[in-house]
């Protein structure tokens, strides 16, 4: 009897098939890493489908006449009237002007809110000083005091610089603050222990260990910077993007306008994009 | 040989091992710690005395919440004492007779969580500690590079620490403290959240260093197994308020083989006589 039931066992165990070279759990895999792909694939044709479905439904309604031609214009019409800015020269020192405005404002501004805000984040002193003046003065609308800044700094380039500046400050320092705040204390401990200068803290400890906030206050504050920007150029401004826009519609080139609102979007995704990549760069173990 | 250098150099120098310099390195006189949390009184740490001779290896182990962290941090001066006395001896020269270096920090901890900085590479976070005395950058290198091959992570030095594991974090952490060459190491549970085979692999670098270095060190473990194989005397600490029970010394001499350590009849007595003590302890901090 036992002997009959080793045999059946050992039987068994012996007529076991080799194992295919190509494993079924390879195939298995390699179809997940394909499906995978798939989707990634799928997923950015979606995000660049969804505007191009949009502005053929828009394209489709204004032909039809269903929606008014004279403020809603054609996509169409829109790209070969900016086809045409772009050929005339004219766009140009529009969008140099407003990219200028934006760049020195958004350095005016970073710079130091994130020297200040670390600064706050690391001494109860300074943060005690400044932190009031900061919630007091923050939610003023930065366009509502452009007619300050019009007095100090002039009608030229200097005000718009000014105003982008202050309301890109405000939102880098909220964030530089919390940044440091947030920065797990294992690490102020180990700067402690090791007895670092209170340059070195703020240097390899405070700074690189706030950028996950900071890059969130810099991104933020770029699509600020780029509101405050066109508003100031609506009013205050005889170049730049903003006031294509305004002198636009005051008379009534409905298309002009839209040509300037696409640059603006344009610059306002391509400045994230940038963002997103220096990102990556500069703060890798960020996943 | 320039006065810079001799850091490194009395951190690779082979000293016999049987020297134990006479006298204390750190004296706790009737220290007591405790705190207020939402106005409630709670005490920490209680008439702790100790006495580590220059050059010992002393574990503290304890049920989890006995203030032995506490006591660590309170001795490196992250934290401050409450009640009693706290007193480091100092070496204004190194065993060669030689001035030392000044600016030198009196203590160096390897901490309990991931300690290392993840926007620093490996070389960068070894020469963490001496970018703070103030060297310059190739002999912080000079000396960061002797560690990563002591620890086994060559190759790994322009790594980030996210692309390490977490035993290679902690050995970055070993060495980060080894390289400003303290006079007393501090380790709070610094192999406490690693597997078990990567612990013991660990352990036994740690024994290999410090048995070429001999630094005062204090270490705190949850692990009894560990305090055995690391320890000079093992600190058995009750639940909170930390009270120190016994001191119990390990007689294995050293260098120590973990394998015949943990086969020898004596390892199994000082594992018993320490589980007596805290088995009761345990059983109390888990009733809190």
């Amino acid at each position: 009897m036992e002997h009959e039931l080793l045999n059946i066992a050992t039987k068994n165990f012996t007529v076991t098939q080799p194992i295919p070279t190509s494993s079924p759990i390879l195939n298995y895999e390699s179809e997940k890493k394909k499906s995978f792909q798939f989707r990634q694939f799928f997923i950015k044709v979606v995000s660049v489908a969804t505007p191009l479905l949009l502005l053929g439904f828009w394209e489709i309604l204004s032909n039809l006449k269903i929606i008014d031609v004279r403020f809603f214009p054609a996509p169409s019409a829109i790209f070969s009237k900016l086809w045409d800015l772009f050929q005339s020269g004219e766009i140009w020192d529009h969008l140099w002007a407003s990219i200028g405005r934006t760049v020195y404002g958004y350095i005016w501004g970073v710079v130091p809110g994130v020297i200040i805000g670390i600064v706050m984040g690391i001494s109860p002193i300074v943060r005690a000083a400044i932190q009031p003046l900061i919630d007091a003065t923050f939610p003023i609308p930065k366009i509502a005091i452009f007619p300050l800044f019009l007095i100090i700094f002039g009608i030229g380039d200097g005000s718009k610089i000014a105003i982008i500046a202050v309301a890109v400050f405000y939102i880098v320092l909220i964030n530089t603050v919390s940044g440091v705040a947030n920065i797990p204390s294992i690490y102020i401990d180990v700067g402690q222990n090791y007895r670092s200068s209170r340059w070195l803290f703020f240097r390899d400890i405070a700074l690189p260990g706030a950028l996950p906030f900071i890059f969130a206050g810099l991104k933020l504050a770029m699509g600020i910077a780029l509101i405050v920007l066109v508003s100031a150029e609506f009013v205050g401004a005889r170049s730049g993007l903003g006031y294509l826009v305004w002198s636009s519609w005051s008379v009534l080139l409905v298309e002009d306008m839209y040509a300037g609102l696409l640059i603006i979007a344009v610059l306002g995704l391509l400045s994230t994009y940038a963002l997103n990549y220096i990102e990556r760069v500069v703060i890798p173990w960020k996943r | 040989m320039s006065r810079n250098e001799q850091v490194f150099d009395s951190v690779t120098a082979e000293k016999p091992t049987s020297i134990k310099s006479a006298g204390w390195k750190i004296k706790v006189e009737n220290l007591s710690k405790s705190f207020f949390s939402r106005n409630v009184h709670v005490s920490a740490i209680e008439n702790a005395n100790l006495e580590i001779g220059d050059g010992e290896f002393y574990c503290l182990v304890g049920p989890s919440g006995c203030g032995k962290t506490t006591l660590l941090r309170i001795i490196s001066g992250l934290e401050k004492k409450t009640e009693g006395q706290l007193h480091i001896r100092t070496q204004a020269t190194n065993q060669n007779g030689e001035e030392k270096v000044k600016n030198r920090p009196l203590n160096s901890m390897v901490f309990q969580e991931q300690s290392v900085f993840p926007w620093m590479n490996v070389r960068d976070n070894i020469s963490f500690g001496l970018k703070a005395q103030g060297y310059p950058r190739a002999i912080r290198h000079k000396i960061a590079e002797k560690y990563i091959e002591k620890l086994g992570l060559r190759g790994f030095g322009k790594a980030l620490p996210y692309q390490l594991s977490g035993g290679m974090k902690q050995r970055v952490s070993v060495a980060r403290a080894f390289a400003t060459d303290p006079d007393i190491l501090l380790m709070d549970e610094p192999f406490g959240a690693l597997d078990e085979q990567t612990k013991m692999l660990l352990q036994e670098e740690l024994l290999k260093i410090w048995e070429e270095t001999r630094k005062t060190v204090i270490f705190v473990t949850h692990s009894i197994d560990e305090a055995i194989i690391l320890a000079d005397k093992i600190v058995v600490m009750s639940a909170r308020p930390g009270r120190i029970l016994k001191i119990i010394p390990v007689n294995f001499p050293r260098p120590r083989r973990i394998e015949a350590m943990r086969a020898d009849p004596h390892f199994g007595e000082i594992f018993s006589e320490v589980w007596g003590l805290l088995r009761s302890e345990v059983i109390k901090a888990q009733k809190k």
